[in-house]
């Protein structure tokens, strides 16, 4: 039982740490911005095919394998550094204080046109390299295989959770992001840049999603349509966390990657299903989500 | 001089397949989704955004496609059936449904409608999976027809339906019932003191908007002879969304207006690129920046109501 069980744990925890990247950052931008990004998936999937195209460059011209795992962060980093600060300038800002219909409908414009754009750029082929990932190879535990890789990502998501914790709790940009998110106008009127903390909120947010899809390349590839279903399941865990609660993204991802488990063992034909079901029992129950809360301060 | 207007302009829609053959099946499935997009325009009234009324659409499609397989063969009962059962589904979802606002609202229909897909998309033996089912062409009136002629027939009673729908749903809006949902919109809490259950009023219309969603769903499952679970994605009600904006929720012509404008754009389009989606979304930005009223705010003299 347990040899059948932890690998599959480990696989779904893992591929629910690539979703809680995505999600995490829509999360933070929702409640930075108060703005809900439908276009967030796209970005997870531009990130997964910059650093895809990357880590082939580097296998194509017989550089040293290792540079693949610079490659993957520097393909996060850049993408936020093309996309963060033009969408929020061109697009995201002329929505502040709109209905949410409004909000909704630019960002889901945004999508469509983002989804187009990785056509024409990266064609319709699925890219797959799967370089950091066998570097990294496997650990045996007790008859069990592990893949190195797997547990990375898992990592990677408990120090994106401590680091985002620690960015807002202890540091200045923190400070004036949740004098931001507690009261706009208030913020405002003392000085702070709002516009300044919403491009780095909105990028920050990009860099999250860029980084999931960056770091899902090496173990699922990259095929058109990926930033659509990732969208509604980022969607999905954000909200059963709540929106704009961090610690809320990472328990949900943990709770859908342990549903989809459940699924696969019980009712395997219904692995697809188990993360809407959970969003639906969680937002009819509690609409604001499992952390979030009506009134208090969301961040 | 309205009536001229909208009179003209189904003569024209019922003539134009007979120059050029070709238009019909674009123009059934464009009236087709207006329905489905009328629906979503009538909860928008109330400031109610659903990405999620593509489920109904292909809940309604299925419903076609069951009903075939269970033996009924008659083009008016499938229609009516499949009908009832959108709105079936549309009463009990809007049961829990219609108590939220705002991103809440819009959430819970994306998370009900995503279930919805993925049962669909993963019960293999029921729905034939990714497949789809067969949408066999029916008899009309009792007449068992070919498909081209059926395609014909399926086309002029879609258009026959629009007009009479479309009346329908006028008066429904122009109602008292109708003319709630603007105020749901601007100030929910006075429609409460007036003594009108705003929950009553959003049931309705949730029920007439999934019965509409659900009529679009069976015509363009009996246009393409197919349903798949791809009916019922979030990007469809995304779309559905879009084309009601396009077109303007100010009027009932808003809806099929943006249908007929993004079906006849989307034909136009492949011809020349396959960056349709980029037009799209590129058109829908500048009609919400700088027409917030739709394209039948073009047209209508009366002040149409805006997102």
């Amino acid at each position: 039982m347990s040899n059948a069980i932890i690998p599959l744990l480990l696989d779904s925890l893992a591929s629910a740490a690539l979703i809680f990247f995505a999600a995490v950052g829509l999360t933070l931008v929702f409640s930075v911005l108060r703005v809900l990004n439908v276009a967030h998936g796209s970005l997870y999937s531009i990130g997964g095919y910059v650093a895809a195209s990357l880590c082939l460059f580097i296998a194509s011209r017989q550089l040293n394998p290792y540079l693949s795992f610079a490659a993957l962060l520097f393909s996060a980093v850049f993408v936020a550094a093309i996309f963060g600060p033009l969408i929020e300038r061109s697009l995201v800002r002329w929505t502040y204080g709109k209905s949410e219909a409004v909000q909704i409908l630019i960002t889901f414009g945004l999508f469509l046109m983002l989804e187009d754009l990785q056509r024409m750029i990266f064609g319709v082929q699925s890219f797959y390299e799967d370089a950091p990932m066998r570097l990294l190879g496997t650990l045996t535990i007790g008859g069990v295989v592990y893949l190195n890789y797997q547990i990375l990502l898992i990592g990677m998501a408990l120090l994106v959770v401590i680091s985002l914790r620690l960015l807002v709790n202890h540091t200045r940009l923190g400070r004036l992001i949740t004098a931001v998110v507690t009261d706009r106008e208030m913020a405002q009127s003392i000085g702070i840049d709002t516009n300044r903390i919403f491009i780095l909120a909105f990028s920050l947010g990009v860099f999250l999603a860029a980084l999931g899809g960056a770091l899902a390349t090496p173990t699922s590839g990259i095929a058109p349509g990926l930033g659509a279903d990732t969208m509604v399941l980022a969607f999905a865990v954000a909200a059963i966390g709540g929106l704009g609660q961090i610690e809320g993204a990472a328990v949900a991802s943990l709770i859908v990657g342990v549903a989809r488990v459940l699924a696969i063992y019980l009712v395997p034909s219904l692995d697809a299903v188990a993360p809407y079901a959970a969003m639906l029992v969680v937002l009819l129950i509690r609409p604001y989500g499992l952390f979030g809360s009506m009134t208090a301060r969301r961040i | 001089m309205r009536t001229i207007v909208a009179a003209s302009a189904v003569l024209i829609l019922a003539v134009l397949p007979v120059a050029a053959p070709w238009l019909q099946f674009v123009l059934t499935l464009a009236i087709a989704k207006g329905f489905a997009a009328l629906g979503v325009a009538v909860l928008l009234r109330a400031g109610l955004i659903s990405i999620g009324h593509a489920m109904f659409f292909a809940a309604s499609a299925y419903g076609v496609a069951f009903l075939a397989r269970a033996g009924i063969n008659d083009l008016g009962l499938l229609l009516i059936l499949s009908v009832l059962a959108a709105a079936l589904l549309g009463a009990i979802a809007g049961l829990f449904l219609v108590r939220y606002r705002a991103i809440f609202f819009a959430m819970l229909n994306l998370a009900v409608s995503m279930v919805f897909y993925a049962l669909c998309a993963k019960l293999y033996s029921v729905t034939g999976g990714t497949d789809g089912m067969t949408v066999p062409v029916p008899a009309v009136f009792g007449v068992v027809l070919g498909e081209p002629t059926f395609k014909s027939v399926l086309f002029y009673i879609s258009l026959a339906l629009m007009l009479l729908v479309g009346l329908a749903i006028q008066r429904y809006l122009n109602s008292p019932l109708g003319h709630a949902l603007a105020a749901v919109h601007s100030n929910e809490i006075r429609l409460e003191y007036l003594g009108i259950p705003v929950w009553a009023v959003l049931l309705v219309a949730y029920v007439v908007s999934a019965a509409l969603a659900g009529l679009g769903g069976a015509i363009a499952g009996f246009a393409i002879g197919r349903v798949v679970p791809d009916f019922a994605f979030w990007t469809a009600s995304g779309h559905l969304v879009l084309i009601a904006v396009l077109g303007g929720i100010g009027g009932v012509p808003g809806a099929f207006i943006g249908a007929l404008f993004l079906e006849l754009l989307h034909s136009v389009a492949v011809t020349v690129t396959d960056a349709w989606n980029l037009i799209v979304g590129l058109t829908l930005i500048v009609v919400i920046m700088f027409l917030p009223q739709g394209f039948y705010g073009l047209f209508s003299r009366k002040e149409a109501s805006s997102l």
